[in-house]
Formats: structure tokens, C-alpha cells, sequence
């Protein structure tokens, strides 16, 4: 039949092509048609937004600056064996000498310092006092280093250097995971006590686990209670949820200071009512009690909405049908209701939890020093400790736990289904 | 909701019990956004209310940070770089996000979740990353601190939630009435303007209004990509909390507020409107 049509018989459109030659153009055209409309805006994201993005990974890994100014050095460094128990040869001081110099008249020498710093702390004084000297040492000049920093004459120094010779570097990763070389040239995780950002991870997921879990018990029972009323008085009480929704984070956020801080209306209230004295004021803020309390009002929308939309969808015929099955109204609720609401669970606690692991604004305002999380710590090495390099892989670390969690979320509701209001 | 006359005891116990748990969790969204409003009249630079105002004197009430709202060049400075950079900002992403979602609707568009997926990203990536990223990457390019690199970032923040609204609109859109248009003797750009347009536009007004909330709460990008020139409002509102703390925030934060119900209630108006025209019945 299909050979039929394609050889004695072919359609042909008015114009004479055969038809399926035209369909086939019509629908290229079609598709060309729907490309050209998304590409405006592709292109707009792909440079202002995934351009960026990329420009972070890179800079989080990214090390020309070492290997550029110390251009010499590393490499006469290639061939110096570090695990020799030796000092690198005379050759290796010499070039250094070179860079040093060089480094000193374009002012390049104490950014490596700077750089290297991140690694072992004194790097950026003792590269500074080298560079001030460098010019004046003689031959043979790896006396005239140690003579000048001790530093010089220990192995350690110099595998540091050979170690952050390549363009590239992973150590920013090393620090964002609070892992150290050993001696040795191992990696290890620090000390227990000196691991700063492997607490700080485990600060930002289990505040936010907390923060969830409180959303969810709250915003379960609003959520039955708005899909049961009658329409009338839901769409009254759906305002309550929905105007802290719309309110700009700053003023809701302020709005927390005002009443948690210290001289603030709840603890006046408090000492009005005699439970506590005025010495005794409770501190509700600038620590973890002000994020999560904070957090959690800000958040509930987020978990009332994909709730209520999901229990809408509950035929109240379900219940009743299960009571009259002989349930009473626990078992009803447990077999029967709770199951047909997992998938509303599923959605607002990821979500919830998604959009409190990167939150930043609240626990800046209100976090003090245990209240903070991950995202301040990106903040804080962008603007005050200026180490861009940590601040880009913390940002990647941060960025592939959000992907992971959507890649879940998604499995879950799908992005397709995300909607508002 | 009454109860029926054959409820129990516990029955009755638990019903109220539940109703007054889920009172205080409205209580708990509400009262912070109502506790600044009479906060914000206080007539002493205090967070809290006074005395005075507890006994409703009316000396314990003032217009002072209104006045200093009003008169402050610098929270001037902050509401006229907030309206332009809104402005633009929205007026971009609603152009871009509005094209790409008519594209997006097609059925044919190949690799169409990909693409939805990475157009959706700005709104997925935490804010701080998106910062970080742009932070690095404009001063490099000479745009940190410009406004046309904080407008630059606001659209790419703004334009999901246009895509996400206008997609949505599209996919209750009756593709036969651009058939019946043409079947009518419309070609394809009067059938755009006098049929689709129409029926889109409540979609495209509330994208457009996502868009310019986002753009005009935002604040994390902001702090980075722009500088003292740029500050907006949220900008001025978070140094002015981590600085001099003065309860002109708390008269800013009222203004806000009424911002947002006044968005909320356009907003509410353009869902209706919108069922009403795919003919469904309102709710």
C-alpha cells in the first residue's frame, strides 16, 4: 500500500512538489521559526548568566598568576624531586633571584605572596622580604635566600611552590573541603578542630533540614484547612499566605528584628508580663534561633502553595468512603489522606530546602555567627578577604548540591509544572 | 463549618485544638508585616513601642521618618534608581521572555525541556552564585557598577518568571482560533496582533510583573554588581540595617508593603480577566 502511493501515485501539493517533500519543508520552516524565537533570549542568558557562571568554575581552579610571575622558577622546579629529602639546586635559587626581581619592579611579586598565603600563612611576609632584597643577592644564591628567611632552607617552602606551579590548581577545592596536604604530598581532611567549611556545609544542610521540617509542620495543617473551607473564606485566608509572599524579604526580615532583638517587642512584652526581668531579655537574634525562626516565616509560602494545590485535588469522597470502610478518622487520614499528599510534600520540602541552603540576605541580617551559612562565607571572601579563587569553589560546591537537589525535584514534580500564584 | 451534633467529645477537643493551631500559624505569617505598621509612626528612633504609644497618646506618634523617607537624598537617590532599573530591566525580559515563550509553546521545538531547563536556570541557581558569577565575570567586562550591568543581571533574573507565566498562558491558548483566523482571511501578523495578543495579554502583565518585583526586591545581586551610584531601595534597606539602624526602614518596609498589596491585587485582577477570556469561570 505504501509502495503503492510512493511509486504510481504520488500526492502532489497545487505547485507540483510531491507532498511529502513539502511537509517536510513546512515543518523545517516551522521548526527554524520556533528556534528563531527562542534564540533572542537564549543568547541574552547565555551571556550575562551562563558566561559568568563559567567564568566562576574557571576562576575556581584557575592559577596562571603563580606560574607567570615565578616564571623561572617553576621551571627549573620540574626537575627538582621533592621527595629527594633535599633542597632544590642551585639553578632553582638563581631563577629565583630572576623572578624575584623582576616581580619586585612590576609589583606582581606580593600578589604570589598573597596567593600562596592561602595555602601556608607567612607566605605573604616572607615574599615580601625577599622581594625588598632580591635585587642585592649574590651569587651563590641560595645562602643569600636562607640568609635572608630561614624559610627559605626548609623542603616545605619549596614543595609548596612546585605543588602551585601549574596553570591550574585544585587547592581552592581543598580549602573549601578543609583538606591538607601531608607532608608526604597525601590528602587528608584537616583537624577536627581547624575545619572550618566541612562545618559549615553541615551547619547550612541541617539548619535548612530544621527550617523544612518546620515548614512542613506549619504550613500541613493551613494547607488541609485552606483546601477544606469553602472558597469564599479559603480565598480570604489564602491573602494571609499570600501577602508575606509578596513582601519584599528586606521588610519581612526587618520586620524580625523589630520584634526578636533584644529591646525589641517581644522581649518587652515578655518583661510587661513579668516571665522575664529586664537583665534577663532573651537573645532570639543574631544567632541560629533568629535564622531558622526568620527563615521559616519567609519560607512558608513556599511550602503552603504546592500543598494546598495538591490536596485540592483530594476528592473529600475519599475520606468519607475510608470512614465508611470502618477507619476511624487516624487510620483514614494515615492510609488514605496522607499518601495522596506525598507528592505536595515532596515539592515544598525540596523547594524549601533548596532555597534555604543558598540563602543569604536573612542570615546576614539576622545569623550573627552561628546562624550563618554557606552562601556568607562566598559573600564574605568576594568582598572583605578578597580570596576570589575560594569564593568561586565554594560557589561551584554550592552550586552542584542546588543541581543535584533539582535533578530530584524535578523527578518529583517536574520544572515543566512550576507555577505561581 | 459546623461540627454535627454527633461528634464526640475528643472529636470536639481535636477540632478545636486544630483550629486554633492553624490561628497562630496565620498569626505567625501575618503579625510581622502588621507590626511595623504602627512601628513606623513611632515618634523616638526606637524599634519598639513605646509607652506612649501603648496609651495612644498621639505624642507618641510622628511622620518624622516618612519625612526623612521623603527628604533623604540618599533613599531619594534609592527609589529613582530602583523605578529606572526595574523599568528597563522589565521592559527586557518581558520582550525577551515573551518571544521565547511563543517559541516554547510550539509543539515542534525540538529539545524543548533542555531548552525550558536552561532558560529556567537564573531562577534555580541560588542568588549568591548568580552573583558571584556576575561579580567576577562584569568587572572584568567593565559593567560592575554600571547601571547597565545591574539591568543586565535583573533581566537575566526576571525573564524565567516571564517564560514560566507566558508559557503558561499559551498552554491553555486554542490553537484553532489562529486556524479560524486564517481560515478567515488573517494572515499571520494580523492574526498575532488582533487574536493572540489579546488573549495572551494577561499572561504577558503578569510576567511583566514578576519581572519587575524581582527586579525591584533584589538585593543580592545588586550589592555586587552595582555600587554606591546603583543602590536601590532593598540596597539602602539592608546597609541601613547592618549600619545606622533608624526606623526610617520601618516607614520604607510600610511603604513596601502597600506596594505589594497593591501588586498582589493587579496581579489577583489579571487571573481573573485571564479565565474569563479562555472561558472558564472564575473563582
Amino acid at each position: 500500500m505504501v509502495e503503492n502511493v510512493a511509486t504510481t501515485d504520488i500526492v502532489k501539493t497545487a505547485d507540483g512538489i510531491p507532498l511529502k517533500i513539502s511537509l517536510a519543508k513546512a515543518q523545517r520552516r516551522s521548526k527554524i521559526r520556533g528556534m528563531m524565537l527562542v534564540l533572542p533570549l537564549f543568547a541574552f542568558i547565555l551571556l550575562t548568566f551562563f558566561v559568568p557562571i563559567f567564568d566562576m568554575l574557571l576562576r575556581s581552579v584557575e592559577n596562571h598568576l603563580v606560574p607567570d610571575v615565578l616564571e623561572h622558577t617553576t621551571r627549573e622546579l620540574v626537575n627538582w624531586d621533592d621527595r629527594s629529602g633535599e633542597l632544590p639546586p642551585e639553578e632553582v635559587f638563581a631563577a629565583a633571584k630572576l623572578d624575584f626581581e623582576k616581580g619586585h619592579s612590576e609589583r606582581t611579586i606580593l600578589r604570589v605572596g598573597r596567593r600562596l598565603n592561602y595555602e601556608v600563612p607567612g607566605f605573604a611576609s616572607l615574599f615580601r622580604k625577599t622581594a625588598r632584597r632580591a635585587k642585592n643577592f649574590e651569587s651563590p644564591y641560595k645562602e643569600a635566600f636562607i640568609e635572608r628567611d630561614k624559610r627559605w632552607g626548609e623542603i616545605d617552602t619549596w614543595r609548596l611552590i612546585k605543588r602551585e606551579a601549574g596553570a591550574f590548581t585544585m587547592s581552592y577545592y581543598f580549602s573549601a573541603l578543609d583538606l591538607e596536604y601531608s607532608p608526604e604530598g597525601n590528602v587528608n581532611f584537616k583537624d577536627k578542630d581547624s575545619r572550618i567549611y566541612l562545618k559549615l556545609f553541615w551547619r547550612t544542610l541541617s539548619l535548612s533540614a530544621l527550617i523544612t521540617l518546620l515548614c512542613l509542620t506549619l504550613a500541613y495543617p493551613i494547607a488541609y484547612l485552606l483546601s477544606t473551607l469553602p472558597l469564599r473564606i479559603s480565598n480570604l485566608l489564602m491573602i494571609l499566605v499570600l501577602l508575606p509572599f509578596w513582601t519584599s524579604l528586606l521588610v519581612r526580615t526587618t520586620s524580625w528584628i523589630a520584634l526578636l532583638q533584644q529591646e525589641g517587642v517581644i522581649n518587652d512584652l515578655l518583661v510587661g508580663l513579668g516571665l522575664i526581668t529586664d537583665d534577663g531579655r532573651l537573645a532570639m537574634i543574631h544567632n541560629a534561633m533568629g535564622t531558622v525562626v526568620a527563615m521559616t516565616h519567609i519560607l512558608l509560602p513556599f511550602m503552603v502553595l504546592p500543598l494546598y494545590s495538591v490536596m485540592k485535588t483530594i476528592p473529600p469522597s475519599y475520606m468519607r468512603a475510608a470512614k465508611n470502610l470502618g477507619a476511624t478518622p487516624t487510620v483514614a487520614f494515615i492510609r488514605v489522606y496522607f499518601p495522596n499528599t506525598v507528592s505536595g510534600i515532596g515539592a515544598g520540602s525540596i523547594l524549601v530546602f533548596i532555597i534555604s541552603i543558598g540563602y543569604y540576605i536573612t542570615p546576614a541580617l539576622v545569623g550573627g555567627t552561628d546562624g550563618t551559612l554557606i552562601s556568607n562565607f562566598i559573600a564574605y571572601h568576594m568582598s572583605s578577604s578578597l580570596n576570589w579563587g575560594l569564593a568561586a569553589s565554594l560557589g561551584v560546591l554550592l552550586l552542584i548540591l542546588v543541581l543535584m537537589l533539582y535533578y530530584l525535584y524535578d523527578r518529583v514534580v517536574g520544572i515543566d509544572n512550576m507555577k505561581f500564584s | 463549618m459546623a461540627l454535627p451534633a454527633y461528634t464526640t467529645t475528643g472529636e470536639r477537643i481535636w477540632f478545636y485544638a486544630y483550629r486554633i493551631f492553624c490561628g497562630l500559624v496565620f498569626f505567625f505569617l501575618i503579625a510581622p508585616i502588621l507590626v511595623i505598621i504602627p512601628l513606623s509612626f513611632n515618634s523616638v528612633p526606637f524599634f519598639t513601642f513605646t509607652e506612649e504609644m501603648l496609651r495612644l497618646d498621639p505624642a507618641g506618634y510622628s511622620l518624622r521618618w516618612y519625612n526623612d523617607f521623603f527628604t533623604n537624598a540618599n533613599w531619594q537617590g534609592a527609589v529613582k534608581n530602583s523605578v529606572i532599573i526595574a523599568f528597563f530591566s522589565t521592559i527586557l525580559a518581558t520582550f525577551l521572555g515573551t518571544v521565547a515563550a511563543l517559541g516554547l509553546s510550539r509543539s515542534d521545538l525540538p529539545f524543548k525541556s533542555t531548552i525550558m531547563g536552561l532558560l529556567i536556570s537564573p531562577m534555580i541557581v541560588p542568588l549568591i552564585i548568580s552573583a558571584a558569577g556576575m561579580y567576577f565575570f562584569y568587572s572584568q567586562i567593565g559593567l560592575q557598577g554600571t547601571f547597565l550591568g545591574v539591568i543586565l543581571a535583573h533581566t537575566a533574573l526576571g525573564t524565567p518568571f516571564v517564560v514560566i507565566t507566558v508559557t503558561a498562558t499559551l498552554s491553555g491558548f486554542d490553537q484553532v482560533l489562529v486556524r479560524s483566523a486564517a481560515n478567515l482571511g488573517a494572515n499571520p501578523t494580523t492574526t498575532f496582533f488582533r487574536i493572540i495578543v489579546p488573549l495572551i495579554l494577561p499572561g504577558v502583565i503578569s510576567g511583566a510583573l514578576f519581572a519587575f518585583i524581582t527586579s525591584f526586591d533584589e538585593v543580592v545581586v545588586v550589592l555586587f554588581v552595582g555600587s554606591y551610584e546603583q543602590r536601590t531601595i532593598p540596597w539602602q534597606m539592608f546597609s541601613g540595617i547592618r549600619e545606622q539602624i533608624s526606623p526610617t526602614i520601618l516607614a520604607v518596609a510600610t511603604l513596601l508593603v502597600c506596594v505589594s498589596i497593591a501588586l498582589l491585587t493587579a496581579l489577583e485582577l489579571l487571573r481573573r480577566r485571564s479565565e474569563r477570556l479562555r472561558g472558564m469561570t472564575p473563582q
